[in-house]
């Protein structure tokens, strides 16, 4: 039976969202589900790992040296520990496409990049060239499968598990040469539009560079990035790299809300990852509707105030 | 100090790839090739960093067959000093690709290796992390700044939570995200500059790399098509359905 | 500005098409047997070279016997023999075969990509030792004192919308040579400029064009018939207007289906990529595309003129040849057995005399020009409509071009009618369903890319008549000749404007030629944008 190591993210203070997903694509590969969490003083993070359901061990590794996730101090600890296993998932965040093929290549193994799906215990799936071919993987029987997984394929594994707590000591070297000096955030209060798990876009329906502001209110209230089509680009509506699209960004939040975009294949190249779309468009023919989860036929200088006022 | 940059031959960014009706792979056929965009960054990296003077080379290595020989001219067109093919026809994963690169590094001694930090067709982000693991030396990851000095790289990485900054003792592995730089237009006379530069074809059996521990590809699909979803009739009923779904 | 870096040859082609790979190839070819050395470079503009080069294309193979001697045992990619030829004629709803002109019989000829024939050519030319220069943009004509070509100028790189210099600008070389080739295919902007500043088409009539639009589709498996050569004329256009498909079957369920309409049309609403479109959803058309997958798309403006368009084709310093020319055989529709014809005619010219004097009587006394001369009169002939062209062409055909005289051509700019003295016929298109939707959809298939921040490269001279005059008088044509969507009115609160979408342009040409007041010049984006044809 297989046998299941997922190395937790978190910021210090509590469990990433990322670690949930992972357990999902671990209870879907099937077997016992530990996770090993690394962190300075981590007992709050330990204990809400513990929580999630299907997981049943949580190995608790505490040292200074942890006190900021660096690939290079936690790879070779993970890599001992993932002996013990026939599988180890990260997720395929920053943070887990940092470490992970560490670790990977510590053990002397390939990884499965950003699983969508799992097909059996030894089969995934996962996409290639940006999305546009997916693939049907397999690993030999003999080798220990080292994966990260798509945040987007997955939900969070639900909570009210009670996994059992192991403190471990870590024996490997933690080595010097690589230190952490500082953590930014971007500046702005808005979203980046890359990483934004809303996004608002306007397109040439908006009608003009004022009449914008109503898209960035939107936004606002709702924590949203906002981006563009090209046509509102194109007509000096907003500057260019507010762009969504196939000359643009590629973007996948988990809601995209279109508004007077009419959807051209060019602008949906950039959204196809998206989790859930919506479009507002005051022509039903517009060819968004058709990749669109929810539509809705109208005008939208209407529509948003009435949006607002529901909220 | 010598900084060795990988570059990788793929399918141009511009073409839009298609999975074989058969699912046995995907029809490159006629496509424009060009070097993975950011292996490019890469070498514009080292190439500022050689022209600022903290660099004295900047060497271009490549794994593949022949063909991959135009994406090494293009790099010395663009100022590499000079190339290095691993010749091979098998198309290698990203561990055999690290020890192969750990295998000329051990060769070259250079201080620093910039990579890409993804190639654009497998998309599999791993051969830096693992090059680095391999040499038991630092990595920095999706790099959109690169600082040197002295022994010493600081790094500022695209993570998730925002720009976090490392400093990495050298030798260092350092892969490049988009905003690092604006790889530079190759100018005309540098590419017949570059039909004169040293390219140094080695066999990659030579550099006996084991090539073991694969991922297998059993097939090929095109990706799901976004189906038609739901209309609703008014901006109340939007927000509902979003609440429903936990969207809002 | 800086004095710009200079490079020299001996030779330089403006080009990378059938006609200019043809000439390096063969200049050198005679540089081995004469023991003579040219050194010769080609600019292509496209990144890769083909990925501007679009045609349908049934070509006739003895060109390339002569220039290439067994190319048959290592042929292009793409290179299938021409199998069945059909010729129909198509009212709204049904066919009728028509029996196949002499022109039209394609026993021997093979069906390729242009595209992917330049990519194999290339290559050949480049281990002669000629220097090929893809993604640089031959942007201007570099003259000498004497006012003769020395060469060209290559386009600035890295230039923002506004002018200004990016961190990345690189200013453009110049290269000079004692003989420059424009081999820049179509309505080249180079050659359009010379033509002018020359004087080379005083004496000749207006040069005259189409436009084409082609797609390359992937059918159900089974569709295909490998080697099946079908043209059509008649629906979807009206009598008054020139024009016809052709659907070619390729290998490996590939077919390629395109769609010619002649630029002299008079109906100012007339829209020949709808009529693409239209003529693929008729119901005995449409079957071979259901179930398919469309693979890529582009258009391209070809010269229709012939022998009485055909330009001088030498000036000091420089001489034209191919469809930059205009040598294109229109009732065969073919031009790239005529273009390589050129390309080894001038090679041999300038192996002989190493300079332009001379080329355009050779050009005239070749088999080449012979060609144009016999099928001179069918085309011009179809300016009274289809039943009279058909006609004429039969008789042209029959006579073998011998009647004493020689119909005019005139320029396509000036048939467009104005809104108020034509009446557009009822056309009866239908409600269509087959990919792609519509222009812009069909641009994606181009893959055609441009840095969305350097300068308009469809430079119009006084965009204040586009609003005023021309809405009024032909309801701005260029928003329906266009292939790509580049032209479109945008109406909204800042009033009423052109807008020029010109990172959706896929150098076709046809805006610079149909342009009925002919204040939109086309001229060369950065080097390496527009369209990355796969296999066109």
């Amino acid at each position: 039976m297989s046998k299941i190591l997922i190395i937790a993210e978190h910021n210090g203070v509590e469990l990433n969202n990322s670690t949930a997903k992972c357990v999902s694509c671990a209870i879907a590969t099937g077997g016992e589900i530990h996770i090993a969490v690394f962190s300075a003083t981590g007992n709050e993070i330990a204990q809400q790992a513990s929580e999630l359901s299907g997981v049943t061990e949580i190995i608790n590794i505490q040292s200074a040296d942890y006190s900021h996730a660096l690939a290079t101090t936690i790879a070779p600890e993970a890599a001992l520990l993932a002996a013990d296993y026939s599988h180890v998932y990260g997720p395929s965040s920053t943070y887990g496409k940092d470490l992970m093929p560490r670790i990977a290549a510590l053990i002397g193994v390939n990884q499965v990049s950003d699983i969508m799906a799992v097909k059996s215990s030894r089969s995934f799936q996962r996409p290639i060239y940006a999305g546009n071919a997916i693939i049907d993987v397999s690993v030999p029987a003999d080798q220990t499968i080292v994966a990260t997984v798509r945040n987007a394929s997955w939900p969070a594994a639900e909570t009210g598990g009670s996994a059992s707590m192991r403190e471990h000591t870590a024996t490997a070297e933690r080595p010097t040469h690589t230190r952490f000096v500082e953590l930014a955030s971007e500046g702005g209060d808005r979203p980046d539009l890359q990483s934004a798990k809303r996004v608002i876009s306007g397109g040439r329906g908006l009608g003009s560079q004022e009449n914008f502001a109503i898209i960035y209110a939107l936004a606002d209230k709702l924590g949203a990035g906002v981006g563009a089509s090209r046509a509102a680009v194109d007509a000096a509506y907003v500057p260019n790299d507010m762009q969504v699209g196939q000359t643009g960004k590629i973007i996948s939040p988990d809601l995209y809300i279109a508004f007077g975009i009419s959807g051209a294949i060019q602008h949906i190249t950039g959204i196809k990852d998206a989790g859930t779309i919506v479009a507002i468009n005051k022509d039903s023919e517009a060819p968004i509707f058709e990749v669109a989860d929810i539509g809705l036929v109208g005008d939208l200088f209407a529509i948003i105030p009435e949006i607002e006022a529901a909220l | 100090m010598k900084i060795l940059v990988g570059i990788k031959r793929v399918v141009d960014f511009n073409v839009r790839v298609r999975v074989k009706p058969d699912g046995s792979g995907v029809d490159t056929d006629g496509a424009k090739m060009s070097i993975n965009p950011f292996d490019e960054i890469a070498l514009e990296e080292a190439l500022r960093l050689r022209e600022a003077g903290i660099a004295s080379e900047v060497i271009v290595i490549s794994i593949g067959d022949s063909s991959c020989q135009q994406q090494l001219r293009t790099g010395l067109a663009m100022g590499a000093d000079r190339a290095i093919q691993v010749d091979t026809d098998i198309h290698l994963q990203p561990l055999a690709a690290a020890r192969t690169m750990l295998a000329v590094i051990e060769t070259e001694q250079p201080g620093l290796v910039i990579l890409g930090k993804q190639a654009i067709d497998d998309d599999n982000n791993q051969t830096g992390q693992m090059l680095a693991a391999l040499w038991n030396r630092p990595q920095a990851t999706f790099a959109s700044k690169v600082v040197v000095a002295g022994d010493t790289a600081t790094v500022t990485r695209e993570v998730d939570a925002g720009l976090e900054t490392i400093e990495v003792d050298l030798p260092a592995v350092i892969t490049t995200d988009l905003r690092l730089n604006t790889p530079r237009f190759v100018k005309l006379p540098d590419i017949m500059k570059a039909k004169r530069k040293p390219l140094e074809v080695i066999a990659f059996t030579e550099l006996a790399v084991s090539n073991d521990n694969n991922i297998q590809i059993d097939h090929y699909a095109p990706p799901a098509v976004r189906e038609k979803g739901i209309m609703v009739d008014s901006a109340a009923a939007l927000v509902t359905e979003l609440k429903s779904r936990g969207l809002l | 500005m800086s004095e710009r870096e200079i490079m020299e040859y001996d030779v330089i082609i403006v080009g990378a098409g059938p006609a200019g790979l043809a000439c390096a190839i063969r200049l050198k070819q005679l540089d081995v047997i004469n023991s003579t050395n040219h050194s010769i470079c080609i600019i292509e503009k496209a990144a890769e070279i083909g990925a501007h080069s679009l045609s349908g294309a049934v070509i006739e193979p003895q060109p390339l016997d002569d220039l290439l001697p067994g190319w048959r045992d290592n042929p292009p990619s793409m290179c299938i023999p021409a199998g069945e030829d059909v010729f129909l004629l198509l009212s709204k709803t049904g066919s009728r075969k028509l029996p196949t002109p002499p022109q039209g019989k394609n026993h021997g000829n093979f069906i390729v990509s242009l595209g992917a024939l330049c990519a194999w050519m290339a290559p050949q030319a480049e281990a002669l030792g000629v220097d090929i220069f893809p993604g640089y943009a031959a942007s201007a004509i570099h003259y000498l004192a004497d006012g003769a070509v020395g060469g060209v100028i290559i386009g600035d790189m890295g230039v923002a919308e506004d002018g200004s210099h990016k961190p990345t600008f690189v200013e453009g070389i110049e290269i000079h040579a004692p003989l420059t080739v424009l081999s820049e295919g179509c309505r080249g902007h180079l050659s359009k400029q010379l033509i002018e500043k020359f004087a080379l088409d005083k004496g000749c009539d207006p040069q005259t064009y189409g436009i084409g639009t082609k797609e390359l589709w992937r059918v159900a498996p089974g569709k295909s018939q490998p080697g099946k050569i079908q043209h059509s004329i008649g629906w979807p256009l009206d009598n008054k207007t020139y024009g016809g498909s052709f659907i070619y079957h390729l290998d490996n369920d590939r077919v390629a289906v395109g769609f010619v309409s002649g630029l002299d049309y008079q109906d100012p609403n007339f829209q020949p990529w709808e009529a693409f479109q239209q003529f693929k959803n008729h119901p005995d058309i449409k079957p071979l595309f259901e179930g398919g997958e469309i693979l890529s798309a582009g258009a391209r403006a070809i010269v229709e003129g012939g022998y009485q368009s055909l330009p001088t084709t030498q000036m000091p310093g420089a001489i034209l040849i191919g469809d930059a020319a205009g040598t294109l055989n229109v009732p065969k529709i073919k031009g790239v057995h005529q273009a390589i014809r050129g390309g080894m005619l001038a090679a041999e010219h300038l192996s002989e005399t190493d300079g332009s004097q001379g080329f355009d009587k050779k050009l005239r006394a070749s088999p080449i020009m012979a060609e144009l001369k016999k099928v001179r009169n069918i085309r011009p002939g179809f300016h009274r409509g289809l039943w009279a062209g058909l006609f004429n062409a039969a008789w042209e055909t029959i006579s073998l071009g011998y009647s004493p005289w020689t119909l005019k051509n005139r320029s396509d700019h000036t048939a467009l009618k104005k809104l108020n003295d034509y009446t557009s016929p009822e056309r009866n298109w239908i409600k269509r369903d087959l990919a792609p939707r519509d222009r812009l959809a069909s641009v994606y298939f181009a893959t055609t890319a441009h840095d969305e921040d350097q300068p308009v490269h469809l430079k119009v001279a006084d965009t204040n008549i586009c609003i005023t005059q021309c809405t009024e008088e032909y309801g701005n044509p260029c928003t329906r000749f266009c292939p790509a969507n580049v032209y479109e009115i945008v109406a909204d609160e800042a009033g009423k404007r052109l807008q020029i979408n010109a990172a959706n342009c896929v150098h076709c040409k046809t805006c610079d030629i149909k342009d009925p007041y002919q204040i939109i010049n086309w001229v060369t984006p950065e080097g390496g944008s527009g369209p990355n044809y796969q296999n066109l």
